[in-house]
């Protein structure tokens, strides 16, 4: 099954972070915010309007857009 | 300063630094949403005092504190996820817990953790840490924790990190005495905890990178803290620098360095950040599968229940625009019975003082320029204590990061952070407020980018002026069955609000062009806002109003009361006291009371005409000639740079028809429609009218706003930006309002 990213997961649907992309300081944070690689993420639900999503991350909630959930790939 | 290489401090020496004669500091520490400024105000009371770092608009409060018999001060440090940082503004927060670029060293920090987050919590526990700084943590929010079925080994907790844990509740009080005796014992001059430094190994990479770094660490090398402290620095420089960080303070070396160190681990394939970061969550992941465990899920949380409602596509959008109503009716409507005692106090005042006073300068001084400029500066007061109730209520209950949740999505179009949103609407109440709750932003860049645009949306000073305008100037007869006045106000609206928005696209992605930003927020739980919390940052804002901006208005408003008030003899002014003279006295049985009033109007329009603000408004009349304004309307865009509104007055002091003439004034009203130029067109047709609209739309007519802006940006650069593209803005459009319009033959 090919790599999946963040931006594709569904909503309630989770994954296990493998790989971060993006620029450095949204990298950084992202990471030390805890969604570093081998972490498990869940998709709670997207905004009304499409964007932002709103994902769990070791219990805690963080909102990220869908151009930027798109660097984060997951295993399957 | 040091030697290239030298490690060679002592571990076991005493950390702290001798003790002076000054108070020793407590410093307060955490992430954001922890409950931190909850457990500060425990801590230190009503006595803490709220001020600026120098040069950002961060705000440094500072309580105090007294434990047997000795009195600390308590420094609450901004809430940041981690030290690292990027921006002045981030870079707080690891200046004063080291006690760097100017800050004092603390001699304790306190840790506040959020008990039901505990793994992300323990990352920033892991860096203060490593800097060897004397720590104790606040296990803060244990109710919330015990009702989501948590349950933490405290003493485990505390073994395994080496320092002292208290469970608090800090809404609650509880654990607050326990938390007192922990910093009492931790500051004494044999603590039972020495600080016991970093927690996980470095990869030998990365270890290679720290020694690498330390001997260009230079002036940011904390020698007094010892080695471990030393590759933390070194650490936090390499996470922290970045070809376009704006970090102050570093040095060009190291800054050199670490390029130079990153550069080469991108070459090998490595990332020096994600090993850092990952090891420390790989330490965390073991600490917390110790101590924490973890009862089956009761069930939905409360936040998950609320969430469902308040980011439904319906329901949230729905409770959404009924809350921001609220807002804006408050700015809007219940603002103004207090704003209009304001206005009658001062007024009253004033006379009050006048009557004991010999007429004259002095008199019209204190009276016109001086209590009317405080009252000036008291009239925000209302809007400004309504509006950050509700921003401290919608922050500190968590729904503001869900309110950024749901609008993101259209204020990204533009170029403008989720939390832009607030401001903007506030805005059309009073741009003042509204510029000053910029700060619910992290971002300098989404902060100053919504300063630039507030100001165009449609505040309520800009209403008399329309109202008189359209009130004057246009039939009072139907378009399509709805009346012509009320089609024009809404159109007036949607003009402003669209030109914010295209004004914010064009500005982002020109003068206040970046990189684009990702979004990355959290989306705290729902909690009930703490009252102390929220009473704090009502009073720290209306503080810095009164004392930074409110100065500025201050000063504003009476040099703008000398320049129409000054000078008071002229021959046309002259003429009329003659003729004032000519009349029966007062008491005389012959008296004309109306006559006198009238002439006592004109005399007023005459000295105003020949003030230096009448002179101005002449000077300018060749730049408004081309809208189809006439010097007399210049002079009211003068005297209209004290409050939007004050056009209405100031056009009736011009006219000779007195100055207490309101927007629904028929006298005013009248007087406007005989006005003609000297080849007998009427200065006011509709389509002047109109012009004069967009003109009020889009001119930044309003000291007070840029004063505020002043303030928040801590320059004079951004006014003045502010004013030159909206000056340009508004004289352009009205231009083509006018010319296109004679064209067409109106």
């Amino acid at each position: 099954m090919p790599a999946r990213t963040i931006a594709e997961l569904s909503p309630s649907e989770s994954g296990i972070v493998t790989r971060i992309g993006g620029e450095r300081a949204f990298r950084r944070r992202l990471m030390e915010l805890g969604l570093v690689p081998g972490t498990p993420v869940v998709l709670c639900q997207v905004a009304p309007l499409g964007d932002p999503l709103e994902l769990e991350v070791r219990g805690c909630r963080l909102s990220i857009r869908r151009r930027d959930a798109s660097a984060v790939s997951l295993s399957a | 300063m040091s030697e290239p290489g030298n490690d060679c401090h002592g571990t076991t020496a005493t950390r702290r630094p001798p003790r002076g004669p000054g108070r020793r500091l407590i410093a307060i520490a955490g992430n954001p949403n922890t409950g931190k400024t909850t457990l500060f105000n425990r801590l230190t009371g009503a006595n803490a005092r709220v001020g600026n770092y120098p040069g950002i608009t961060v705000e440094r409060t500072l309580g105090q504190l007294t434990l047997e018999a000795e009195t600390f001060d308590v420094l609450d440090i901004p809430g940041t996820y981690s030290l690292v940082s990027r921006s002045p503004e981030e870079q707080i927060a690891i200046d004063a817990l080291l006690g760097r670029h100017g800050h004092p060293r603390p001699d304790l920090v306190v840790l506040v953790l959020d008990a039901t987050n505990l793994g992300r919590n323990l990352y920033m526990v892991l860096q203060v840490l490593e800097f060897g700084l004397p720590l104790i943590l606040a296990l803060n929010m244990m109710d919330a924790a015990g009702a989501a079925g948590l349950h933490i080994d405290v003493g485990a907790l505390e073994r395994r990190l080496g320092i002292p844990v208290v469970p608090t509740t800090a809404s609650k009080a509880h654990g607050l005495d326990a938390l007192r005796t922990q910093i009492a014992d931790a500051l004494d001059d044999d603590p039972l905890y020495p600080p016991p430094g970093w927690r996980w190994t470095p990869t030998p990479a990365l270890e290679a990178d720290l020694a690498t770094l330390v001997p260009h660490l230079g002036t940011e090398r904390p020698d007094d803290l010892g080695p471990d402290a030393t590759r933390a620095v070194a650490l936090w420089a390499l996470m922290s620098i970045d070809a376009d960080d704006e970090l102050e303070g570093v040095p060009a070396g190291l800054r050199l360095a670490v390029l130079d160190r990153l550069r080469r681990a991108r070459e090998t394939g490595r990332d020096p950040d994600a090993e850092a970061v990952s090891a420390r969550y790989a330490w965390i992941d073991k600490l917390v599968a110790e101590v924490l465990h973890r009862d089956p899920p009761p069930g939905r949380s409360w936040t998950e229940r609320l969430d469902a409602v308040l980011i439904h596509p319906v329901a949230g959008f729905a409770v959404f625009l009924a809350l921001m109503f609220v807002v804006f009716q408050a700015l809007f409507a219940w603002s103004d019975p207090a704003i209009t005692a304001i206005e009658a106090l001062f007024a009253a005042t004033g006379e009050a003082l006048r009557g004991t006073l010999t007429p004259g300068m002095t008199a019209d001084f204190l009276v016109d320029g001086l209590i009317g400029g405080v009252g000036s500066v008291i009239v925000f007061l209302p809007q400004i204590v309504l509006l950050f109730l509700f921003i401290g209520l919608l922050e500190d209950s968590g729904y503001m990061a869900r309110a950024a949740f749901l609008m993101d999505r259209v204020m990204n179009k533009v170029g403008l952070h989720g939390r832009a949103f607030v401001p903007l609407l506030s805005g059309f109440a009073c741009a003042v407020p509204a510029i000053m709750a910029t700060r619910t932003m992290e971002r300098r860049r989404d902060r100053f980018l919504t300063m630039m645009v507030v100001p165009l949306t449609t505040c309520s000073a800009r209403l008399p002026v329309y109202t008189l305008i359209i009130g004057s100037l246009f039939p009072a007869g139907d378009v399509f069955g709805l009346p012509v006045a009320g089609l024009l106000m809404i159109a007036m609206y949607l003009f402003g609000t669209l030109m914010a928005l295209i004004a914010a696209a064009v500005i982002g992605r020109t003068v206040l062009k970046g990189p684009r930003v990702p979004l990355l927020m959290e989306l705290p739980p729902y909690r009930a806002p703490d009252p102390r919390s929220v009473a704090r940052l009502l009073l720290g804002r209306v503080r810095t109003f009164l004392t930074e901006a409110g100065t500025v208005i201050l000063a504003c408003s009476i040099v703008l009361w000398g320049l129409l008030y000054f000078p008071r003899e002229s021959s046309e002014a002259a003429v009329v006291e003659a003729r004032i003279a000519a009349l029966p006295a007062e008491d005389a049985p012959d008296a004309d009371p109306e006559a006198r009033a009238a002439l006592e109007a004109e005399l007023a329009g005459a000295r105003l005409r020949n003030s230096l603000g009448g002179r101005l408004g002449r000077l300018i009349e060749p730049a408004i000639e081309p809208l189809g304004f006439d010097w007399k309307i210049g002079v009211g865009l003068v005297g209209a740079f004290a409050a939007r509104e004050v056009f209405v007055s100031t056009l009736g002091v011009v006219y000779g028809v007195g100055g207490d003439v309101d927007e629904e004034s028929a006298t005013l009203r009248e007087r406007m429609r005989a006005e003609h130029h000297a080849d007998g067109r009427p200065v006011y047709s509709p389509l002047a009218g109109l012009s004069l609209l967009v003109f009020f739309a889009l001119a930044a007519q309003c000291m007070s706003t840029l004063a505020a802006v002043k303030r928040e940006t801590r320059s004079w650069r951004w006014p003045s930006f502010v004013f030159g593209y909206m000056t340009a803005l508004a004289w352009g459009a009205s231009f083509l309002v006018w010319q296109v319009g004679r064209a067409l033959g109106y």
